[in-house]
């Protein structure tokens, strides 16, 4: 009863990792008989593009850009998460609030993300923080209502368990509020970082002089294809490996109580 | 451990629900007046919907709309025992008795043996969701039981479990309490468990409850564990129906 059986899950896990490989592998293949079709300097082949990726990686020019824009999207992610989900669980808790705030939540959510960064940047100047805060009130609205709806289900079970055994504050949030959060708070960091990704790129190719999205923008310019196709494989493998080596872990352990 | 001083004094005018859509509002509880003397074993029936949880969550302080009063003559150690186990399913067995205690408290150091008295030795490390409901209101008691309260409050703790599981608790609670004076109101619409349990049980009446009757239980510890005994002052107190 209290072991978990493990062999069939290991198994699966496995299988599921032969037929990603099995998959992309077909994805390379027919992009290369695309290329040589096309014979186009439009539609460079997978070999053409890695070798652009390790000369940009050899010169450095590749890291710093990822580094800049890891950098970029850590700090709006965290942002947005914190005040999301203060602003979330404000509103889960108070009826009253969330009657009135709904309505500004919705504009916020419906807003187009261009118009935001536009704005941030014609207020706040072309900066740092014009664009990190750019992104950050992107994604709020989404934290937002993710972590109100977490809130609302809170168990009022278990807050009275706590009341009569006299937890206090940082134990009732420790032990009882942030587990049960904790699923909502995933899915708004997944989905967030989802969202954040795609809209630093915007940000830096439109006011910033260093990361990824201006590296595409300059490719663009340039009409570069072998350039855009090498940021962007980069940039995938980066996101996959944090997905894979950071959230994935985090959630594992999260979930470990789980029957 | 000290002895118990504290005397609870309930006395509950009026709990009304508030009308909600069409249904208009429903008087529970009317002039519930009675004293709970130290170290008596109080048990609370009457039929279902009849008021007896929201009796036990005033006197708990987790229901305070209501007219009257609750004394428990000081600020004494309270804990509860809840219909459903109510226990943190991200914490382990172990985990969720510790919890009720300060850090470094004395106390700690007796979860271990209380932990092996309710039969969950092999279970500590285990979490709520992995182990069966019976467990799971094992591990509610003795995370009760390790507070070493001065008043114990049950909310029906026994209910959804098969026959020999709910009286081997029902044998521990007893278990448990006569080992560890305690004062204690348990609530449940189950008269032999009323009369194995109590020394003593008022019965709500239906409607707007108010108490019906306030009957003595005068049966000893070793009585309580006898079948016979307790169905023979089942009868005596409730008679054949």
């Amino acid at each position: 009863m209290l072991q978990v059986v493990k062999a069939p899950a290991e198994r699966f896990r496995l299988g599921r990792v032969g037929w990603t490989l099995i998959s992309l592998l077909a994805l390379v293949a027919i992009w290369e008989i695309a290329a040589l079709i096309a014979q186009s300097r439009y539609l460079p082949g997978p070999l053409a593009v890695v070798q652009v990726m390790v000369r940009e990686a050899q010169a450095g020019e590749l890291w710093s850009n990822i580094a800049a824009t890891l950098t970029r999207v850590a700090f709006s992610f965290v942002v947005a998460m914190f005040i999301g989900s203060a602003i979330g669980i404000a509103l889960g808790r108070n009826p009253g609030a969330d009657r009135f705030f709904d309505a500004w939540l919705i504009f916020f959510l419906n807003l187009p993300a261009l118009v935001i960064i536009v704005l941030c940047y014609i207020w706040f100047g072309l900066t740092e923080v014009a664009a990190v805060t750019a992104v950050a009130v992107n994604k709020i609205p989404n934290v937002a209502v993710t972590m109100r709806e977490g809130t609302r289900s809170l168990s009022k079970d278990l807050e009275e368990m706590a009341q009569i055994y006299r937890f206090g504050w940082w134990k009732t949030m420790r032990h009882v509020t942030v587990p049960q959060l904790a699923p909502y708070s995933a899915a708004a960091a997944r989905s967030g970082l989802a969202l954040v990704w795609k809209i630093v790129l915007v940000v830096e190719a439109f006011g910033r002089s260093d990361g990824v999205g201006h590296q595409l923008n300059i490719a663009f310019q340039l009409f570069d294809v072998p350039m855009i196709l090498a940021y962007a494989l980069a940039f995938i493998v980066v996101v996959q490996l944090i997905e894979m080596l950071i959230l994935q872990p985090i959630m594992a352990r999260a979930n470990k109580w789980r029957r | 451990m000290a002895p118990l001083t504290h005397a609870l004094s309930v006395a509950v005018r009026k709990k009304v629900f508030p009308a909600v859509g069409l249904r208009s509002e429903i008087q529970v509880l009317k002039d519930i007046t009675f004293k709970v003397d130290p170290g008596s074993f109080v048990v609370i029936t009457g039929p279902s919907g009849g008021g007896k949880t929201t009796l036990l969550n005033i006197i708990a302080g987790l229901d305070k709309d209501y007219e009257g009063r609750i004394d428990f003559g000081g600020d004494p150690r309270v804990a509860y025992v809840f219909q459903s186990p109510r226990l943190l399913p991200w914490r382990t067995v172990y985990e969720n008795i510790a919890l009720v205690l300060p850090p470094g408290d004395p106390r700690l150091a007796n979860i271990p043996e209380l932990i092996e008295r309710v039969g969950l030795k092999e279970a500590a490390t285990a979490y709520p969701e992995m182990i069966s409901l019976g467990m799971q209101r094992r591990a509610a008691l003795a995370r009760a039981f390790i507070l070493e309260p001065e008043f114990l409050l049950m909310d029906e703790p026994f209910v959804s479990l098969d026959d020999p599981t709910a009286q081997s608790l029902r044998e521990l609670l007893v278990e448990l309490w006569s080992r560890r004076p305690t004062t204690v109101l348990f609530v449940t619409h189950d008269r032999a468990e009323a009369v194995m349990l109590g020394t003593r049980i008022l019965r709500l009446s239906g409607g707007s409850a108010s108490i019906a009757e306030d009957v003595p239980v005068p049966l000893s510890v070793a009585d309580r564990l006898n079948r016979e005994k307790v169905h023979a002052e089942q009868r005596r107190i409730f008679g054949n129906g």
